[in-house]
């Protein structure tokens, strides 16, 4: 064991991170979004992606999708200090493996290329639900909805039809059948 | 037509309805009109500091000694960034504090005007919630709440940053009742059956022991009856954290002292050997668990707290209860004696084999010293003055490093909310504005700040405070000229080498005394010690006493970096006799 010049312990042993879908419900008020974020760096987790937007008007209700890799241990402990939070009122928390629920992200791909190679990049996008929101006759723009490592290899795949300028979304997720998160 | 209150108003008239007695502050340009209706109201004292940190920690001392929540009022800028400090302690040490803070005017919010600094931003990782008031008839809602947040659940600072437009625009301002449904954060979340199964550990324990917090001290006095009561009906032994000291008394025979890094060898070897662990308002610090991985490897251990997320945070446990120590130890005890009356003695056997051994770790004497005739040593002082002043209803503050731990040894506390400490965040400045503010809350108590002269020095200003409103608060500094732990630290893990750690040009603090208007007395010797101390006693006036100790003396028991309880360094006395050089400790 190497000589500690420390008065703080080493770090013990690490278990396993997974990948878990958090879901939070909060006031929709200034600064909440700051005070959500503010607690994953401070507190040294993770953020993987983000996604946010009102989804009450009426009592002012945004949920906050988040995709974070933790230790069981450590997403306990995100769970628990967001629940801390004032402005919070639920927050819910999926495995990324879990079968009940659903995932799904946007991403507008951007072409520029010849009519041949167009035609191409949406005949791949096949299986993804794509949409062609915008045509000219040397580029379009498509949105497709999927998951986000089918995102990831598309994004790769589609340089080659003339790939120019991807945007996407974080994940949102919703769980399956009739019940709903309380 | 209802009668319309200024926003500056509406801020006192929430105070007056909160029952707040004495604010502690200091005035500027984004506070004045706040400032301006001071007069208007009687029944609050403003408190009038030299530097904002001060008013935080003179806040936090007001809390911490009344279990009321304390208040300051500071400008926007540099008195917003002043309370930061303050404001940290208290969020570590979970102390209830209301910060109001003014702002520059709404219209030049983001303009980079005079004295603007984005206070809410800066504070919320710092606080339990902080508001920024836009609209003067949201300011009564949110005075209140800062209240309730501040108070409820595990308690903590909040902030309301109020724009200087706002303290003078009118509203409406209706009397506050208090709502007696809680944040919905801090409810009490614990089962019958949770307590069954406490109950059935405590009675199958043959190595138990209780380890106890700051949250009991939180959970107010009834909190510290009812666990002296079980503690008392179990016959378990039991240790304190920094933050708990006084909540159970550190004289009776079932109390193992303080534990953790400079805990006693008996606290820290029982909570090591036990098998069962019962933390009741602690949060498994890493001051106290040393090497997580090794800590208490063969116990069981139960969580009782209030914050469901300090459950398993550092250390996983068997057991947790959530909820108020009060509401948890109040129904632990209500089913206890009805299933096991006469505890103590029918389970008498079952322990005594455990209360053998840690008689045996007893009879190291961990806290001894080697003592002198020539100079004094620091662990003497805090023993004389302790014997000198124990017949008195004493408030005890300190700073941060050796003299704190020194004071957490050999100061004995029998009461609850009679020690004031900077625990989590360890602030060096912390004891003389905490004094200010517990003898603000206790007029005719003895108030004494344990200081080390280079912590004092932090925030010596706040003696003109005291002088301000003749407040016989007692300043006894341990004077090594070094930053003794700092110092300490070099000695064992950096080769001696004492990189910027002693103070070469030091006041003279008799001299200081006399210049800010109150006493210096100074103590060189320990035959004039005990005389020195008890005119310190008998002086009706704030009071420097300068306490010149011998300079290398270190902190002792230590548990070294990265090392599990059982492997603690004792002191100088056993290392003799266990020949460990002074060499060997330099490896540790």
């Amino acid at each position: 064991m190497v000589n500690s010049k420390s008065a703080y312990s080493f770090a013990g042993k690490k278990q396993k991170p997974d990948t878990h879908i958090i879901v939070v419900w909060v006031d929709n008020e200034a600064g909440v979004l700051a005070r959500v974020v503010g607690l994953f760096s401070g507190r040294g987790y993770n953020i993987e992606s983000l996604a946010v937007a009102e989804v009450d008007q009426k009592q002012n209700i945004s949920r906050i999708t988040i995709v974070t890799t933790g230790t069981p241990q450590v997403v306990d402990q995100i769970k628990l200090q967001l629940k801390k939070l004032v402005p919070v009122h639920k927050v819910a928390d999926f495995k990324r493996e879990d079968k009940n629920v659903i995932f799904k992200e946007m991403a507008l791909f951007k072409f520029v290329a010849n009519n041949g190679n167009l035609n191409k990049a949406f005949e791949a996008c096949k299986n993804f639900n794509p949409v062609i929101l915008d045509k000219t006759n040397k580029s379009n723009v498509i949105q497709i909805t999927a998951l986000r490592r089918e995102i990831d290899i598309m994004s790769k795949n589609l340089k080659k039809f003339g790939l120019v300028s991807v945007s996407r979304t974080g994940a949102v997720a919703m769980t399956r059948g009739s019940e709903i998160f309380k | 037509m209802p009668k319309l209150f200024s926003g500056a108003e509406i801020v006192f008239k929430c105070l007056e309805d909160q029952n707040v007695s004495h604010i502690f502050g200091y005035p500027g340009g984004a506070v004045l009109p706040i400032y301006d209706e001071l007069k208007n109201f009687n029944s609050i004292k403003h408190i009038l500091v030299r530097h904002e940190q001060g008013a935080g920690h003179a806040a936090e001392g007001y809390a911490r000694s009344t279990g009321k929540p304390g208040v300051l009022l500071v400008t926007s800028g540099p008195g917003a960034t002043n309370a930061v400090t303050a404001l940290t302690d208290a969020y570590m040490d979970s102390v209830p504090l209301v910060c109001i803070t003014g702002q520059v005017p709404t219209h030049l919010i983001g303009t980079d005007a005079f004295q603007e600094c984005d206070t809410t931003g800066i504070t919320r990782p710092c606080t339990k919630h902080n508001w920024l008031v836009k609209d003067v008839n949201d300011l009564a809602k949110i005075m209140h709440k800062a209240f309730e947040v501040a108070t409820t659940g595990r308690p903590g600072p909040v902030l309301v940053d109020i724009p200087k437009d706002i303290q003078f625009q009118k509203s409406k301002y209706k009397n506050y009742k208090k709502n007696k449904k809680l944040n919905g954060k801090s409810h009490d979340n614990y089962s019958q059956k949770n307590i069954d199964e406490l109950i059935n550990l405590i009675s199958k324990a043959k190595k138990p022991i209780f380890y106890t917090g700051g949250g009991v001290i939180n959970s107010g006095t009834k909190a510290s009856e009812l666990l002296r009561e079980l503690v008392y009906a179990t016959g378990f032994p039991i240790t304190s954290t920094l933050q708990g000291l006084g909540c159970f008394p550190a004289d009776d025979n079932q109390f193992l002292g303080m534990l953790g890094m400079h805990g006693t060898y008996e606290a820290n070897n029982a909570m090591y050997s036990c098998d069962l662990m019962i933390n009741v308002g602690a949060r498994f610090d890493d001051r106290i668990t040393g090497k997580i991985d090794e800590f208490s490897p063969k116990s069981k251990k139960v969580h009782i707290d209030i914050d469901p997320s300090s459950i398993n945070k550092n250390v996983k446990v068997d057991l947790a209860i959530v909820g108020d120590i009060k509401s948890v130890l109040t129904t632990t005890l209500k089913t206890f004696k009805k299933s096991k009356n006469n505890f103590s003695k029918s389970n008498k056997s079952q322990i005594s084999n455990w209360w053998e051994q840690i008689q045996k770790w007893r009879s190291k004497r961990s806290l001894d010293y080697i003592g002198s005739e020539e100079t004094i040593k620091p662990q003497y002082a805090i023993e004389r003055l302790y014997e000198l002043t124990k017949d008195k209803d004493t408030y005890i503050t300190t700073e941060v490093g050796q003299h704190q731990m020194w004071a957490a040894q050999h100061y004995k506390f029998n009461k609850p909310n009679r020690w004031m400490t900077s625990g989590g965040l360890g602030t060096m400045g912390y004891g003389l504005p905490a004094a200010v503010g517990v003898q603000i809350a206790h007029p005719k108590k003895l108030v004494i700040d344990i200081a080390g002269e280079a912590s004092v020095l932090m925030t010596m200003q706040e003696m003109s405070t005291a002088v301000q409103y003749n407040l016989p608060i007692k300043i006894f500094i341990l004077n090594n000229e070094y930053m003794g732990m700092v110092r300490q630290w070099q000695e064992l893990l950096h080769d001696k080498n004492y990189s910027e750690s002693y103070t070469a040009a030091l006041p003279d603090f008799v001299k200081m005394a006399e210049a800010y208007g109150c006493v210096g007395i100074r103590a060189k010797t320990p035959e004039e010690l005990d005389d020195k101390i008890i005119e310190m006693l008998n002086t009706d006036r704030p009071v420097i006493f300068d306490c010149l100790v011998d300079k290398q003396e270190n902190c002792f028991p230590m548990i070294p970096s990265g090392k599990p309880h059982n492997q603690m360094l004792l002191g100088p006395k056993d290392q003799k006799e266990k020949k460990i050089t002074g060499k060997g400790r330099t490896l540790v």
